[in-house]
């Protein structure tokens, strides 16, 4: 038997009586989530916001193409001319009705990248259990971020201070505030609460973001992806 | 021995003492179950590296309150096809065997209440084991009639794997006790304690020579229906087992009596092997000590069980029915032959032993021969060829229908 086939390790009878002893004294993989929570990935699809410029102007311009390319048929916007003398948006037309179902939304972000101004952009909050339907239809109202730039937060809405952080979505660096350069690569999307993010590693050197540093996002979420993905995660 | 708390007669004091026996057992039961099902989600989530039950109380101690009480209010679905009455009989006759096993296990000692002569145990019935075998047999019928009178396919799938397996398994279990009482010369379970504790190497486990009780262990543990051999409520082929139908209170009965059935044939194993309520007493409270000794030999059996549902897979049902009939009714009625004989003679007892070897290795020769022509006679099969290409070639067995 000189070929002989390489000896697989087997458990055997009484093996799993050891491997499962054993696993008493390893560290517990539970997360106690109400209590304490996992720090959220760099690109997380959390609710959506819509943006502000410094001086208080509101980003959208009612162009209803973010309502064009839902697949799921959960935004309902309708544009109208701005008032000459107090205008909502610097443009021709501001969103005079912005409303997204989220009973209906699957946060694909594709209203995102579709967005010309960087007027709607997604948070990292997904902590919104509504308890009836109409709570479930977010307007204007809800969406709008606050003087300061900041996401208005919800009775119902379960997030703590400085879980809004990171909350910009992000899009073609075409749009309006990408450079030539990086076209067809990913970047941040500015908001006014946090500022402009510099585009995501290895598209630019002189950055600086807090998720990222200079390198990519594959290399920053090494211990969440998989081995196979190239992360540190074992299995599957 | 009679049970000495009727020996001068029933009086009132008698009365109001067994009664009390009685609630305190129940409420006693009740509340170790509860504790028993957060302690096995609690020890199996730390072989399993989870936190488990954390929420309802401290340290989730009150998890199976908020789920009996949830249990409790949702609605008892009643399938079109049931047996309207079997299938609310079911549940209670699964509950009661595992209530009315625990009445003859002996808990602690002896005590002296009000001028009576109490044991501390609910009843001492001169039968005493014969009980537990009777009533583990009629909680058969719950786990039967549960899913027969579902009127339900896979229900009925899982209640006939069930009375198969438990009753099967009930042979050997059966024969490892006769073992016992061959031993102890009496069927009280309190005859049985008490013979074991005059020293520690007086424990059944070491005075039958080991082997009866791991054959017990493995025969309870298949007439509990708990993992390994829970193959009454494989997931993967039966959706829920012999309780699929039901729901609301039923279930928690069907549940509230697995887990206390649990806590029971732990209690009897104690009981049997282990020396029941045996183990060094110190001055202050000397009744205490028993109970306590009781209690901690129980919870290490438990602890037992959690682990081996941790780290067992579940069997096959060929291989169920293989370990029942081929392993553990030779192995324990030739134990029991054995024992027997040496109480007879030391030239008998070893003269039977070998008689039993030889029968032995004829019984292992025979299966081995009944395997391999099975084996044979499936691979000529043309369906068998047909699943296995790449073997069959191999094999000189020629198509039966010629090839094409």
């Amino acid at each position: 038997m000189a070929d002989k086939a390489p000896k697989r390790r087997s458990l055997g009878f009484f093996g799993g009586f050891a491997v499962t002893l054993k696993q008493v004294a390893e560290p517990r993989v539970t997360t106690p989530y109400p209590e304490e929570k996992l720090p959220k990935p760099p690109r997380f699809h959390g609710r959506h916001v819509l943006n502000r410029y410094e001086d208080g102007m509101e980003k959208c311009i009612g162009c209803e193409l973010c309502a064009a390319v839902c697949p799921a048929d959960c935004i309902y916007v309708r544009g109208l001319d701005n008032p000459p003398d107090a205008p909502v948006s610097p443009g021709e037309r501001y969103g005079f009705v912005y409303e997204i179902n989220y009973l209906r939304c699957i946060h694909c972000d594709l209203c995102v990248e579709a967005c010309p101004t960087e007027a709607i952009t997604e948070s990292k909050m997904f902590e919104f259990s509504f308890t009836n339907r109409s709570d479930a239809i977010y307007t204007k109202r809800e969406l709008v971020v606050d003087d300061d730039g900041m996401p208005r937060q919800l009775p119902w809405e379960d997030w703590r201070p400085g879980e809004d952080e990171h909350s910009s979505g992000w899009m073609r660096a075409t749009s309006p505030s990408g450079a030539v350069e990086y076209e067809g690569e990913q970047q941040w999307s500015g908001e006014l609460g946090y500022g402009v993010r510099p585009a995501e590693g290895g598209q630019s050197d002189s950055r600086n973001d807090v998720a990222t540093g200079n390198i990519s996002i594959r290399t920053v979420e090494r211990d969440k992806i998989s081995r196979r993905f190239g992360g540190k995660v074992r299995g599957t | 021995m009679p049970d000495p708390l009727f020996v001068n007669g029933v009086d009132l004091g008698v009365v109001v003492i067994a009664a009390v026996k009685v609630i305190v057992v129940f409420g006693v039961l009740l509340v170790a179950v509860m504790m028993m099902i957060w302690f096995e989600r609690k020890v199996i989530s730390d072989m399993q590296n989870r936190v488990g039950p954390n929420r309802a109380g401290p340290y989730g101690l009150f998890q199976t309150l908020a789920d009996g009480v949830k249990l409790f209010f949702k609605e008892a679905l009643l399938p079109d096809q049931a047996d309207r009455f079997v299938f609310k009989l079911a549940p209670y006759l699964a509950l009661l065997p595992a209530l009315l096993i625990f009445t003859i296990v002996p808990i602690g000692g002896v005590v002296a209440i009000a001028h009576h002569s109490v044991e501390l145990q609910v009843a001492d019935p001169p039968m005493g084991i014969l009980l537990l075998l009777a009533l583990s047999s009629v909680s058969v019928y719950g786990t039967m009639l549960a899913g027969w009178a579902s009127g339900s396919k896979y229900p009925l799938l899982g209640s006939i794997r069930a009375s198969a397996q438990m009753i099967s398994y009930e042979a050997a279990m059966g024969l490892t006790i006769a073992t016992v009482v061959v031993v102890t010369h009496s069927l009280s379970t309190r005859a049985i304690v008490d013979s074991q504790a005059l020293s520690f190497f007086h424990w059944n486990i070491f005075r039958l020579g080991i082997l009866p009780f791991p054959l017990f262990l493995v025969a309870v543990t298949a007439e509990l229906n708990r993992p390994p051999f829970d193959l009454t409520e494989g997931e993967q082929e039966l959706v829920g087992g012999f309780n699929t139908e039901y729901s609301s209170l039923g279930f928690a009965l069907f549940y509230l009596a697995e887990f206390m059935n649990t806590i029971t044939m732990s209690a009897v194993m104690v009981t049997l092997f282990f020396g029941g309520p045996d183990g060094p007493g110190f001055h202050f409270v000397r009744w205490l000590w028993p109970i306590l000794w009781f209690v901690g030999k129980t919870v290490v059996f438990l602890y037992g069980y959690v682990w081996i549902r941790a780290a067992l897979p579940r069997l096959r049902y060929d291989q169920l029915m293989g370990l029942g009939w081929k392993v553990l009714i030779p192995f324990s009625l030739g134990w029991l032959l054995v024992v027997a004989a040496f109480r007879v003679g030391t030239i008998w007892g070893f003269g039977v032993f070998v008689g039993c070897g030889i029968a032995g290795s004829g019984l292992w020769q025979a299966i081995r021969v009944a395997n391999a022509r099975r084996q044979v006679q499936e691979e000529s099969s043309p369906r068998w060829r047909q699943q296995n290409p790449a073997e069959a070639h191999l094999r000189a067995v020629p198509e039966p229908d010629g090839g094409g």
